[in-house]
């Protein structure tokens, strides 16, 4: 079959919502799309461990802590079930970390923020999971099979990682005045940020279209972005602290809020690598894969003498 | 109040709090995701644990304490866990040897708290015994895997080895809590646990192609509460809200 | 050093004796037994499991797509394999 005809078959599936198996035939492009989405989404877990586990021995309860610990390894098993449906697609998990450690590979910019205090802890787990858990709904209707799969699992999993944070707010904002102060100065910190994590406006998203068209996404960045915004700001009502934007109102016209206008430049920066943290989370990856490198070796090592010795049991 | 049932608590519930300490700071920096995933469940199994030994602790105590209050409110002094617990990641044959070396003796120790006279102390160790069999299983094998690996890994196995068994003496000693809570029946026998620790080290060095270390065991108290210069740290980080912000809840 | 990358392994876990073991995901270890912990730590940290098994991927067989055609329509037409083929009067019951 020719390539024109290989194309307009898997259009058709892709128009008739059929799922999009490893060993199917895919044009180029989707693959690459797919490596580097979800490799990005994969490196994001892994990294975005690293500003919650900043706060893991100082957790300021027994309950906390465990809670705490097992959110941030859930991630590390997030990370693996994506590096895992990435590697169906023809790289190795290696060669994705390679791309991460060089730079090549993006990740969510918010993890280059930095957790300074108990509260971003809350706010993670409230605004950072909360948009998160809006991307990966959705994406649990991608084409691609295995991606699809991994977000069906990951999302059931992380149904408490946001409910983790919005308890730690809510603790808080019953507390002391200072506790609620802690609450309100996480919020402004991390408000804007999340609002970026659903990357640039439509206008100016290169890859929406085709991602659209081939049902990686299903939404673009500006409704997702809309759509957080309308579940977050009753959370926030709640807790009783407020949202840093004076033009967060009520629009009865649209049914939706109206929100101010994002920093894009100050997105721009910290994706382009000009963030507080970028270099350290990056050298803490360095660092821990450096260190790792003899104990793999190690494994490797043991497992190759462990059989050769049944070989010769067996001979 | 019961002081000694009270202080035994302690020393069963700090071993698994300084340890499952130290494992929650791999958490992120491990050589693969898989263990960091593995670390980190030995570390909740542990964590878990102490969350059993410090509720009861706090009943016996009364006065308000809490499992938190008795966790992060205690001077460095009054902390029981033994100094091989307190030992940093130096490496991961560090954190593996350490993790060995404990496992060896926690596992026959709750096979003897299994029959303890007191119910609670029973019932905390028979949950956590099986905890602590899988923990002796996953670090024995990289005890393994690590010492009959590379001639890298082989080496700095055998060096994390030379550094913390000395230490291990600590935990079979008996201190005089630990003799009291025997002879009332409540606490284990340390020579039945030591006999079963060794025989378990040996094998598997054996089987690891490492050697036991002809070092004395070194003169350390960490169970009468002088511990090491790491420990001071690990408290304040431990301890840093609730010294930062007291009597509030989070 | 050696570089070599621990080989990937699939994981199948059955959830509750009485039932199928099921394609759960993949992981990296060096051999069969830290995949079957590995497996252990990563897939039934919710009690999910009751049993594992593990396969190295690259000793998975797997049929080609692209003779899908071959290998499975020719079974769509069967509708005899089906008991709904079958016209039977609405009275009769349990069959």
């Amino acid at each position: 079959m020719d390539i024109k005809s290989l194309e307009d078959r898997f259009e058709a599936k892709i128009a008739a919502g059929e799922s999009i198996e490893p060993k199917d035939w895919m044009p180029e492009k989707y693959r690459k799309t797919h490596i580097r989405q979800i490799s990005q989404h994969a490196h994001s877990e892994i990294v975005g461990m690293l500003p919650e586990g900043n706060w893991i021995t100082r957790a300021p309860s027994l309950r906390r802590k465990v809670a705490l610990l097992a959110k941030v390894q859930d991630e590390a098993g997030h990370g693996l079930y994506l590096y895992s449906a990435a590697e169906t697609l023809g790289i190795t998990r290696d060669e994705m970390t390679e791309q991460l450690l060089s730079g090549k590979a993006k990740y969510s910019s918010i993890f280059n923020y930095p957790t300074l205090t108990w509260a971003d802890i809350g706010a993670i787990g409230w605004l950072v999971d909360g948009a998160a858990i809006i991307n990966q709904v959705m994406l649990t209707r991608t084409s691609f099979g295995p991606y699809a799969r991994a977000m069906v699992r990951i999302c059931k999993e992380e149904s408490f990682h946001q409910r983790q944070g919005y308890e730690i707010m809510l603790t808080l904002c019953n507390g002391t005045p200072e506790q609620k102060a802690m609450a309100q100065d996480a919020l402004n910190r991390w408000w804007w940020p999340s609002l970026m994590m659903f990357g640039p406006r439509d206008a100016e998203s290169p890859h929406t279209e085709q991602s659209m068209k081939w049902k990686i996404k299903r939404k673009t960045n500006d409704d997702l972005r809309q759509q957080f915004v309308d579940i977050t700001k009753p959370q926030a009502d709640i807790l009783g602290i407020s949202i840093p934007d004076e033009n967060l109102k009520w629009n009865e016209a649209s049914g939706h809020y109206d929100f101010g206008a994002i920093d894009w430049d100050e997105f721009w920066q910290v994706v382009n690598g000009n963030g507080q943290c970028n270099k350290d989370r990056i050298s803490a990856k360095q660092k821990a894969w450096d260190e790792g490198a003899w104990v793999r070796a190690a494994a490797v090592a043991h497992a190759e003498k462990k059989a050769n010795k049944k070989q010769k049991l067996s001979a | 109040m019961d002081q000694s049932r009270y202080e035994y608590l302690l020393l069963l519930g700090d071993n698994s709090m300084i340890l499952g300490h130290r494992l929650s700071e791999l958490c992120g920096h491990g050589p693969s995701l898989e263990t960091d995933i593995a670390l980190t469940n030995i570390s909740l199994d542990l964590f878990g644990q102490v969350r059993s030994y410090f509720q009861y602790a706090a009943e016996l105590k009364g006065d308000a304490a809490t499992e938190d209050s008795i966790a992060f409110t205690r001077f460095d002094r009054d902390y029981r866990n033994a100094i091989l617990v307190e030992q940093p990641n130096e490496d991961f044959a560090h954190v593996i040897v350490r993790q060995f070396l404990f496992d060896s003796f926690h596992l026959p120790l709750l096979e003897q708290l299994v029959n303890s006279r007191d119910e609670t102390i029973a019932a905390i160790a028979a949950k956590s015994i099986k905890e602590s069999r899988y923990h002796l299983r996953f670090s024995s094998e990289w005890v393994k895997r690590l010492g009959d690996g590379t001639e890298e890994s082989h080496q700095r196995t055998q060096a994390a080895l030379d550094h913390l068994y000395p230490y291990l003496h600590e935990v079979y000693n008996e201190s005089p809590i630990e003799k009291e809570m025997k002879k009332a029946g409540i606490g284990a026998d340390l020579a039945t646990v030591e006999a079963i620790s060794r025989n378990t080290i040996e094998d598997v060095l054996t089987e690891s192609t490492l050697m036991l270390p002809k070092i004395e065991p070194r003169m350390v108290r960490g169970k009468q509460g002088i511990h090491s210069e790491h420990m001071g740290f690990i408290l304040s980080d431990l301890q840093y809200m609730q010294r930062a912000y007291p009597n509030m809840q989070w | 050093m050696n570089k070599k990358e621990w080989p990937l392994w699939e994981v199948f876990v059955r959830s509750k004796n009485g039932l199928e073991h099921r394609h759960f995901g993949s992981l990296h270890a060096a051999d069969a037994d830290m995949a079957i912990e590995n497996a252990r730590d990563v897939y039934t940290r919710r009690s999910e499991g009751v049993s594992i098994w593990v396969v190295q991927s690259s000793d998975i067989t797997a049929s080609n797509p692209e003779e899908s055609g071959e290998l499975f329509e020719p079974a769509k037409d069967k509708v005899y394999r089906h008991p709904t083929f079958y016209e039977l009067p609405d009275e009769l019951k349990h069959m």
